[in-house]
């Protein structure tokens, strides 16, 4: 009986190990076109904004460079690539994001283009509280043949805390917390930032894929 | 006996492996940050460019001090901050580096490098020619 119970302990153990790494990615994601890809720059374009708060644009932009560098991708330097987009006539997203991504790619050189949208981004007031929320969705684009690599979308408040354990993620969320320290006043900056760590980071269900310069590259 | 006592070592092991790896062993990060997206901000926000320098200069330091990667767009960033301060010969050399770090940017980078040349050659600033103006190549 005792022989038993260690087996069967021995063997749990086993696969617990194993487990604990796996994350289960849903069935419905689809990522045939990304392996096929496999980008190893990313454009980051400066995001659609459809909320009220004019800050949504560059709160989101300037946060978006971490997950996915740290996921393994090469992000391209996003003012700089602003800048170049402002001193060619392009100032506003919406004009941004028209251009064809056989244009970006001869300027840029980058194998895919994050396109983002800002849904949601500030506090709403309510009877006894407020709640700060920022909603983005984001849809990577292979700038070679003009192919979706890959859409998601997240949400993050600032009453919801970090619920994001373990695995990349969890360590992007502690590591970002110095990362934000100068703009505790800006509440929905942080906010944005657990968003971006959310719908930017890889290893996580429905997530990006790793990149080349990830240890984890080509494991998922 | 010898087989149970070699059972329990082995549930003992595989237990304390999977405590070990259960919360998947954090993995650390590949870059050393050092504000680098609170610059990016700064910068968004029209902040003052001769601050921002300063304290990518000092991460980059930091960085140094510390043996860590610089992140992807850094040098980059820094060597924009340059061009609008007038240093172009220091911008040329942060384009350069990140290059070097990443040659995924060596398209990018040879496209800004290019129309700073110009720029000065022309006589300009090079403020507004550097960071790529295409509508000029085109018209060449």
């Amino acid at each position: 009986m005792m022989r038993r119970l260690l087996t069967w302990l021995a063997t749990l153990g086993v696969v617990m190990m194993f487990a604990g790494c796996a994350a289960n990615r849903p069935q419905q994601v689809d990522y045939a076109a990304f392996k096929e890809s496999r980008p190893r720059s990313i454009l980051v374009l400066p995001p659609l904004n459809e909320s009220p708060d004019i800050k949504a644009t560059y709160g989101m932009l300037s946060q978006a460079t971490f997950p996915l560098a740290e996921s393994g991708y090469y992000v391209l330097p996003v003012a700089l690539v602003d800048e170049t987009f402002r001193q060619n006539g392009l100032t506003t997203p919406g004009d941004i994001h028209e251009v064809s991504p056989a244009k970006l790619r001869d300027i840029f050189g980058a194998d895919a283009a994050l396109y983002m949208k800002v849904t949601s981004y500030g506090s709403r007031y309510q009877v006894v509280s407020s709640v700060t929320k920022v909603t983005a969705s984001a849809k990577l684009v292979d700038l070679r043949n003009g192919n979706t690599l890959w859409t998601g979308s997240a949400t993050a408040t600032n009453d919801s805390g970090s619920n994001a354990s373990g695995g990349l993620i969890g360590m992007l969320v502690s590591a970002a917390i110095s990362q934000a320290m100068n703009h505790v006043f800006d509440a929905t900056y942080k906010v944005a930032e657990n968003t971006s760590l959310r719908l930017l980071s890889a290893g996580q269900p429905g997530g990006i894929l790793y990149g080349p310069r990830s240890p984890k590259y080509q494991s998922d | 006996m010898l087989k149970l006592v070699t059972l329990r070592k082995a549930a003992f092991m595989s237990a304390a492996g999977s405590l070990l790896l259960g919360g998947c062993a954090a993995p650390k990060p590949l870059y050393q940050w050092e504000g680098y997206q609170t610059q990016v901000y700064e910068y968004f926000k029209g902040e003052s460019k001769e601050a921002q320098v300063t304290a990518l200069e000092a991460g980059i330091q930091k960085i140094q001090a510390q043996g860590g990667a610089v992140p992807p767009g850094y040098h980059a960033q820094l060597g924009m901050l340059y061009l609008g301060l007038g240093k172009d010969e220091q911008m040329a050399k942060q384009f350069q580096t990140e290059k070097t770090l990443f040659p995924e940017s060596a398209q990018y980078m040879d496209f800004l490098l290019k129309n700073a040349s110009r720029g000065s050659n022309a006589g300009n600033s090079g403020a507004t020619s550097a960071t790529g103006n295409t509508t000029k190549e085109s018209q060449q």
